[in-house]
């Protein structure tokens, strides 16, 4: 196990105040970059680090900043996208939660690498403990000299606020979460233009997920080629896994990019194996969105090689065996789920947090939501799943934002690996309502662990 | 939907209130005080413990908006209650990972513990339920959250729903 970057001091009592905080070097990057760099030098360390947008879509970080126009006289923003809402991750929700000064300090020396005066923490709604934890940190850091004017004396001016959303997924998405801080609905705009040319107010804007603030701190401190050297390939560094479902362990890990999944799975400093000696049947490696993939892909590529945590690892087959790291939130099944109930679960999900503003997203996701209602309950029809597979297709790059995407790819992933209990749920029926399919041939090759007393 | 012909609704904007509002406007830029609608909409909840149209007309003329930019943004947020509720509205989360740990069951479990179904509030007024969607407490499932602070019980079990409502219950009467 490597060394901590994010996580390094959260088990410090007290480390939510700024005095702990600060004795355990809180806010030194904050100096580093204000007083010995210039804002171009600290998107160059971010760069040379390699760090890839901890949100879902894996986007270098440097090179999103390096997009940022900078017309003269215009207001440049730097938002940060804490409407954590993915199913299956808590990751930003626990780092705000105990160590809220580390986002703090992240997004100071992000904001003046990025030369806005005024930044904003978009928290989702349901946050209000963190809210009110991250409102207090803010006041503390003010009261201390790190926001307001003038900080450092450095000449440089920040004011940092927190806003709450009203609870919608789609907020999630940057352009969504814009139009929500705006005060409106949170429909997702058509790109380009793109946020950094045109974003809250119709000024140039980024938006970054709250890990990926968080990172900036180490990175400023210890250099970005000391960051890149963590990790495997293009993805460098440490990444907060949320691990839930049936795992024996769940909870916020940190963990080195290109660990084995097969450690981070089984070894007891992480998931600690499946709960109650059950054994796995299937995994979302990265949240509700991505494929969904039955324990031995999971564990070994189709080439049968160990499968890592990392970017590329986890995406080795494309969708056809493969699946994607996204936001992080590692959801382990264990032999007694269903994977069409699960499958349904997402799917009224997504009909829900649907924004309805583009038609196959509004439409496909209910459509498959009814479909995979019938199917669950024992009234499905063989040719239910070539017509959801159609439908999910159909969803697929026809909509403004990735959320109709991020319908469709659980579907067609849990039809393409599990499409035998999906005919069992039709042929039947009956007994689909009372038992489960059980765990078949996608059982992980490893033995079954002991059970402990 | 919303209840346009409700027209009894508390609408006591004290002064404490609009000083409240006045401080989260003052954080965006001049000329964009749209953008404390959320915010705003937030604390006339926590006041009336629901979103009326009176008071949503009210929030309008405060911002200087058109009504119907308030109505298209409290229907479309999940988190803004468009009618009364039971004082404790318990908001359970249904989504993947909870319902993989028992959400369902304890769903079930709540509405017969508390006698009425989603969406419905208790004789006493004292509680309502309802299924939400993934509130980002994947690990320590199955969980809920009682508002307006959004205060949130974690790996449920029946024993502690029953625990919960009974200090809940008591805690109303002092």
């Amino acid at each position: 196990m490597g060394r901590k970057l994010l996580l390094e001091h959260i088990n410090v009592p007290g480390i939510n105040t700024y005095e702990v905080y600060r004795s355990k070097g809180g806010y030194a990057a904050v100096e580093k970059a204000l007083k010995t760099m210039s804002p171009d030098a600290v998107v160059e360390e971010v760069k040379k680090s390699g760090l890839r947008g901890r949100g879902g879509a894996g986007f270098p970080t440097g090179m999103k900043w390096s997009f940022l126009a900078k017309p003269e006289g215009v207001a440049r923003y730097l938002v940060c996208n804490a409407d954590e809402s993915e199913p299956g991750t808590f990751k930003d929700r626990y780092l705000m939660n105990y160590i809220p000064h580390l986002l703090i300090e992240g997004m100071i020396v992000s904001s003046f690498a990025l030369g806005a005066k005024v930044s904003y923490i978009y928290v989702r709604g349901e946050m209000m403990p963190q809210i009110r934890i991250l409102e207090k940190a803010i006041a503390e850091a003010k009261k201390a000299g790190f926001l307001g004017k003038n900080i450092l004396g450095t000449g440089y001016d920040l004011e940092l606020y927190v806003h709450p959303g009203g609870g919608a997924y789609i907020c999630g998405e940057e352009t969504a979460l814009l139009e929500s801080l705006e005060g409106k609905r949170g429909n997702p705009r058509i790109k380009p233009p793109f946020p950094a040319i045109a974003g809250l107010y119709g000024c140039p804007t980024v938006v970054n997920n709250v890990e990926s603030i968080a990172a900036v701190v180490p990175i400023i401190n210890d250099g970005g080629d000391e960051y890149a050297k963590i990790g495997v390939g293009r993805s460098t560094g440490t990444k907060l896994i949320s691990a839930g479902g049936n795992v024996k362990n769940p909870g916020v890990y940190e963990i080195d990019l290109g660990l084995p999944v097969e450690e981070f799975m089984y070894s007891d400093e992480y998931c600690g194996g499946i709960a109650n000696g059950k054994r796995l049947k299937a995994v979302v490696a990265g949240g509700s969105s991505v494929p969904i993939l039955p324990a031995n892909l999971f564990l070994k590529t189709i080439k049968n090689e160990a499968r890592l945590m990392s970017y590329e690892s986890l995406a080795d087959g494309g969708f056809v065996s493969g699946s994607m790291m996204g936001s992080g939130g590692f959801i382990a099944y264990d032999e007694d789920q269903c994977i069409v109930r699960n499958t349904w679960n997402f799917t009224r999900f997504y009909h829900h947090e649907s924004c309805g503003q583009c038609s196959p997203c509004r439409e496909g996701t209910g459509w498959m939501e009814k479909v995979l209602h019938r199917l669950e309950y024992g009234h499905g029809k063989l040719s239910d799943m070539d017509l959801l597979v159609d439908v999910s297709k159909k969803i697929e790059g026809n909509t403004i934002c990735p959320l109709g995407d991020a319908a469709a790819w659980p579907v067609a992933s849990a039809i393409r690996h599990f499409r035998d209990e999906f005919e069992w749920h039709v042929t039947h029926g009956s007994e689909a309502v009372t038992r489960n399919y059980g765990i078949a041939h996608y059982a992980d090759p490893l033995p079954k662990p002991e059970v402990v007393a | 939907m919303l209840r346009v012909d409700e027209t009894k609704a508390p609408v006591d904007f004290t002064p404490e209130l609009i000083s409240k509002f006045d401080d989260i406007v003052s954080r965006y830029p001049a000329g964009k005080q749209k953008s404390a609608l959320l915010p705003i909409l937030h604390l006339v909840q926590e006041k009336f413990g629901w979103v009326s149209v009176p008071a949503m007309d009210i929030v309008a003329e405060y911002l200087e908006i058109q009504a119907i930019e308030v109505y298209e943004v409290a229907t479309f947020y999940s988190m803004y209650l468009l009618r009364p509720q039971g004082k404790y509205l318990l908001e359970i989360c249904r989504t993947g990972p909870c319902a993989i740990v028992g959400a369902e069951k304890l769903m079930d479990y709540v509405s017969q513990k508390l006698g009425v179904k989603e969406g419905e509030v208790t004789p006493d007024g004292l509680f309502s339920w309802r299924g939400v969607e993934c509130l980002a407490a994947c690990g320590y499932g199955p969980v809920l959250q009682i508002g307006p602070e959004y205060t949130f019980y974690e790996n449920l079990t029946n024993d502690s729903i029953d625990k919960l409502i009974a200090d809940l219950t008591s805690k109303s009467k002092n």
